[in-house]
């Protein structure tokens, strides 16, 4: 599809009925498998246990690599044959029961050698599923059907286990999200790097620590010997994350699949892991990489597909797709990233809340065109260039509600972001004043760390102070001092001119409403075995609301006053979506009537789409209660986006504070220069 | 060259032979810890025995001579003079406790003879037999959960069913049930004795295999959480079998609920082991104490005490033990989980934040 040449685009989007495959099941027959198992009757069937020593079992064996991934040795392969060719694949859980979830809907693409392809989409767009199938790993459950599942000449589709498993690892690698996780903490990273190297039999015995230093090096890991008897615990995020890919890589498979690789990373860690991708592509490696945030891809993928309710909506060079965005859903991903241009807009343009229509176009409940053909009929993939695809029955560029820069009217009418009103309680003096506090902690090997280092900074009602840094610079250290839930080794805090930190907590908890929390995971902070009202409702009882229908009422304004339907309040945490929690979280803090929100990373779990909505109605919040809000995240997208004023700290230090335009059009500070330049930002490529 | 921002601690730099030292001093402090939690529970264990014999009612000369003795006055006011019946009750407190730390248990009333002698011939059957069901318990339990974690229902419900009629099977009935096959119909094992280790296999059988039904349960849980976790499909991703994944990765998850079950299960084994004796006819300590509380023979009730709660000591010790092999996490200076410092708060839980949405959407 990428081919400049304008030939003939492959079958990738090409509307073909999508009935004619059988699905494959786990349970195929065996004689069947046995017969399709081997790719094409001219190649041989290396597939015979002990036939090789080195698992070549896929027929182009003289363009796989043989030894491991220097990557740099590596020689030009031919790019006329795309590397992986997916046609019309679906993927269904639970088919035969009541109820089946249709995952992936006929979902086509490819993947030429040593380019990137990125599938960007929110939670439960298929776009994860889309990656387990590549490597044969989508559970029990699933049924996955293709017209075709090409991988260097052979078909993925009818590949049994044990065939998968020389597969898997040795010609497609695959990346999950957080390696704290996914690498197994109760082994170390080498000992991850080098099972991969034993299982394939990449190099000898004798060879593999020496292959698991070098992978480390080369994913650009200092120290490798000390790393690699490290476990990831002991390791930073980081650097756990490239151990992690030097895993995937190990036995030099010719494609990547990365599934949020970068997304529980720091901007600056992110950056360099997304060189790192980048680096691999340059060598001649295939990445298929799933993001919820096109800003994040924009930089690395030559081709992007984005997929909503399991269908690709939208396909095409990623310069295309970021220019012209053609699919209502893609110019809402877009508008959803917290640009520099966006600020004083709203983020989001429909609510988010409704699930993905089953008939017609999946994108038809929340799309400003729908119609009732939306509804009712779903559209063709179309466009007029063959490479840029678009399943949309009003596919073109964003209508005017849709183009948050060019339209005043639209922040002028709504409530935005990074307008608040210091104003209104200047007179008074500040609402809250942070004076050189200083916090420390015992470190596990017994040297005290400072976590906060003479942090000063004031708070006036009604506006929002942002706090970015880094994890570990010590902003949730601050949150937690300013909430009074700890007490700093020295300096003060005052709130509303009266003290605040040296309190007893007797008398403090009289004045704790007036300051209330959210925070980064509210399932966390829910007991999950209580409703949604309940929750509210027991926020409201310390405010004094007693118990019946004056309290039902109070926790019905607070939902509507957070967007969610009056009837959520009789579920429990684990039935709500990411968003919904974390409006009802909102809701809670919002019980007490408090003057100020402590908002500890509210946004940096969600979805950009989700996290566009959460940032509105944040805004809107304060437009309308005049609620000041000490907002913590990592991203500076988000902070410049909700900030009147910024502190920008490093290792327990303020950096740089002041106006939030001012500090991000001249950062005087080196290291906020740094974390500027670290952003992905979509409009810059 | 730091590739990211200093996370956490400053990292020891340079080569690995300070954090090695470090990781040896941590585990020595822990030893330590552990041996002197043990040293007072044992002191414990003494004080609540002598305080409990003090208590009961009765006088001991009275239990040491018999209900049908004609003994004079004198004979017992010496018999009082021999034990040390006389002196204030801190004395003979003090007295015990040294002559524990001796090894000296005293003597029966009832044979006369030294209870740690006493106690040192019952042990080994009971040991053997207490061991041999572990092991016996362990194996059946860690080759039914990996079978069948995660797999197919029926093969699943099966290996349930099994464990649960293992569990509720009493041990006295299995042991004749056992004994009826095996022993009469066809001869394979002795029915009594504790001779050799034919002797061994039924016994062991019948304590083993509840313990293995209950182990089985609480593996097959702890394998199927952690063959959800992502680093499992990262394994599998590597080409790993699904049986690797389960032995190289997993089962060690999964060990750490079972390694504390089944210490506290050895543990019990002693007490259980009475009615296992008593259907095979086996000497061993459950014999010897069912004998001594029924002659309210006190010397010898307060050795078994003793022993059992040092057998209870040095399991949890080695339970605990075995955690820090198993778990690196727990490695950590503190005790605690203190690896992550609560700045790294900040770093969302990863598991939550995709499966809790995905959950909450399905």
């Amino acid at each position: 599809m990428s081919d400049p040449s304008g030939a003939p685009a492959p079958a990738a989007l090409a509307p073909v009925p999508p009935a004619s495959v059988p699905p494959v099941h786990s349970s195929q027959a065996p004689g069947a498998v046995i017969a399709t198992d081997v790719p094409s009757a001219a190649s041989p069937p290396t597939d015979v246990p002990g036939a090789a020593s080195l698992p070549t079992d896929v027929p182009s064996a003289a363009s796989l690599p043989t030894d491991g991934p220097s990557t740099a040795a590596r020689p030009d392969v031919p790019t006329d044959d795309p590397l992986l060719v997916v046609e019309g694949l679906s993927v269904t859980f639970d088919a035969r029961s009541a109820r089946p979830v249709q995952a992936v809907r006929d979902v086509s693409f490819t993947l030429r050698r040593g380019e990137c392809l990125a599938i960007v989409g929110e939670s439960g767009s298929g776009k994860s599923v889309t990656a387990r199938t590549l490597v044969g790993l989508t559970g029990a459950r699933a049924t996955v059907s293709a017209r075709r599942l090409g991988f260097a000449g052979r078909d993925l589709i009818r590949l049994r286990e044990a065939s998968w498993r020389r597969v898997r690892g040795r010609h497609i690698g695959l990346v999950l999200q957080d390696a704290l996780v996914s690498l197994d903490p109760l082994r170390t990273a080498g000992a991850e790097i080098a099972e991969a190297l034993r299982t394939h039999r990449v190099v000898d015995r004798a060879g593999v620590h020496s292959r698991v230093l070098s992978l480390l090096t080369d994913v650009g890991v200092p120290e490798p010997a000390q790393r690699a008897a490290q476990y990831p615990h002991q390791l930073s995020g980081g650097l756990r994350q490239r151990a992690l890919i030097a895993s995937a890589l190990a036995a030099g498979p010719e494609l990547l699949v990365a599934d949020e690789p970068t997304t529980a990373l720091d901007v600056t860690v992110q950056a360099q892991v997304l060189d790192l991708l980048r680096g691999l592509t340059a060598a001649g490696r295939s990445v298929l990489l799933i993001s919820h945030d096109l800003a994040v891809v924009a930089g690395l993928a030559d081709q992007v597909a984005v997929m909503y309710g399991g269908l690709v909506v939208e396909q095409g060079p990623t310069a295309a797709v970021l220019a012209d965005p053609r699919h209502p859903y893609t110019q809402a991903l877009l508008a959803a990233v917290p640009a520099m241009h966006a600020k004083g807009t709203r983020l989001s343009i429909t609510p988010v809340d409704r699930p993905p229509a089953t008939a017609g176009c999946p994108y038809a409940a929340r799309c400003p065109r729908s119609d009732e053909r939306c509804r009712a009929e779903l559209p063709p993939a179309a466009g007029d260039e063959p490479a840029h695809r678009t399943l949309c029955w009003h596919p073109g560029p964003p209508a005017a509600v849709t183009a948050p820069v060019t339209a005043p009217v639209a922040a002028a009418v709504v409530p935005v972001a990074g307008t608040g009103r210091p104003g209104r309680g200047a007179d008074a003096g500040p609402l809250v004043e942070v004076t050189a506090i200083n916090q420390r902690f015992r470190s596990p090997d017994g040297s005290w760390r400072h976590a906060v280092r003479d942090v000063s900074f004031e708070l006036f009602a009604g506006e929002t102070l942002g706090v970015v840094g880094e994890s570990g610079s010590g902003k949730t250290t601050v949150a937690r001092i300013v909430l009074g839930m700890q007490a700093p080794d020295s300096g003060t805090v005052r709130f509303a001119g009266a003290p605040w930190s040296g309190l007893r907590e007797r008398e403090r908890r009289a004045l704790r409403p007036r300051i209330q929390a959210v925070y980064q995971d509210p399932l966390g902070s829910f007991d999950p075995r209580f409703t949604t009202e309940k929750i509210i409702g027991e926020a409201l009882g310390a405010a004094g609301v007693r118990r019946g229908q004056q309290r039902r009422d109070r926790v019905v304004d607070l939902l509507e006053r957070v967007g969610l339907a009056p009837g959520l309040r009789r579920r429990r945490p684990p039935e709500l979506s990411g968003g919904q929690r974390q409006r009802v979280a909102i809701a809670r803090a919002l019980a007490t009537e408090p003057e100020l929100l402590v908002c500890d990373e509210p946004v940096s779990a969600l979805d950009v789409s989700v996290q566009a909505q959460i940032l509105d109605l944040l805004a809107g919040l304060q437009h309308d209660l005049g609620v000041a809000m000490l907002f913590i995240s990592h991203d500076l997208g988000v902070i410049h986006h909700i900030s009147d004023r910024l502190v920008v700290m490093k290792d327990g230090l303020v950096v740089e504070t002041g106006p939030v335009g001012q500090v991000f059009a001249q950062p005087a500070q080196e290291y906020t220069r740094t974390l500027l330049a670290a952003v992905p930002r979509p409009d810059l490529t | 060259m730091t590739a990211t921002p200093v996370s956490s601690t400053p990292r020891p730099d340079g080569s690995a032979g300070p954090a090695r030292a470090r990781v040896l001093r941590g585990v020595a402090a822990a030893v330590g810890r552990r041996v002197a939690a043990a040293a007072a529970v044992m002191l414990g264990a003494a004080t609540t025995a002598f305080i409990a014999l003090h208590l009961l009612p009765g006088d001991p000369v009275a239990i040491i001579l018999g209900p049908s003795t004609m003994a004079s006055p004198e004979v017992r006011a010496q018999i009082r003079l021999d034990l040390g019946l006389d002196q204030p009750l801190i004395m003979q407190y003090l007295r015990y406790l040294g002559r524990l730390l001796q090894g000296d248990l005293g003597d029966s009333y009832q044979l006369q003879q030294p209870v740690s002698a006493l106690i040192g011939d019952q042990l080994r059957p009971t040991v053997e037999l207490a061991l041999a069901a572990i092991v016996v318990a362990v194996v059946l339990a860690v080759a039914s959960a990996v079978a069948t974690a995660g797999r197919r229902p029926g093969l699943r419900a099966l290996a349930n069913l099994w464990e649960l009629v293992a569990v509720s099977t009493p041990s006295f009935w299995l042991g004749i049930l056992l004994l009826t096959a095996f022993s009469f119909r066809v001869e394979l094992f002795p029915v009594a004795g504790a001779d050799g280790f034919s002797a061994l296999v039924l016994p062991a059988l019948t304590l083993g295999l509840p313990v293995a039904g209950i182990l089985g349960q609480v593996l097959r849980e702890g394998l199927e959480t952690a063959l959800e976790q992502p680093f499992a499909t990262t394994a599998r991703a590597r080409g790993l079998s699904q049986t690797a994944v389960r032995l190289r990765h997993a089962l060690r998850h999964a060990a750490v609920p079972l390694v504390t079950l089944s210490g506290w299960l050895t543990g019990t084994l002693l007490g259980g082991a009475v009615l296992v004796e008593k259907v095979f006819a086996r000497p061993g300590i459950g014999a010897l104490t069912l004998q001594a509380v029924s002659s309210r023979d006190m010397p010898v009730v307060m050795g078994v005490v003793l022993l059992s709660a040092l057998v209870f000591v040095v399991i949890s010790t080695a339970v605990d033990l075995l955690y820090l092999a198993i778990d690196p996490r727990l490695r950590a200076e503190g005790g605690g989980r203190g690896a992550q410092p609560d700045q790294n708060h900040e770093e969302p839980a990863p598991e939550m934040n995709k499966a809790g949405m995905k959950g909450a959407q399905a």
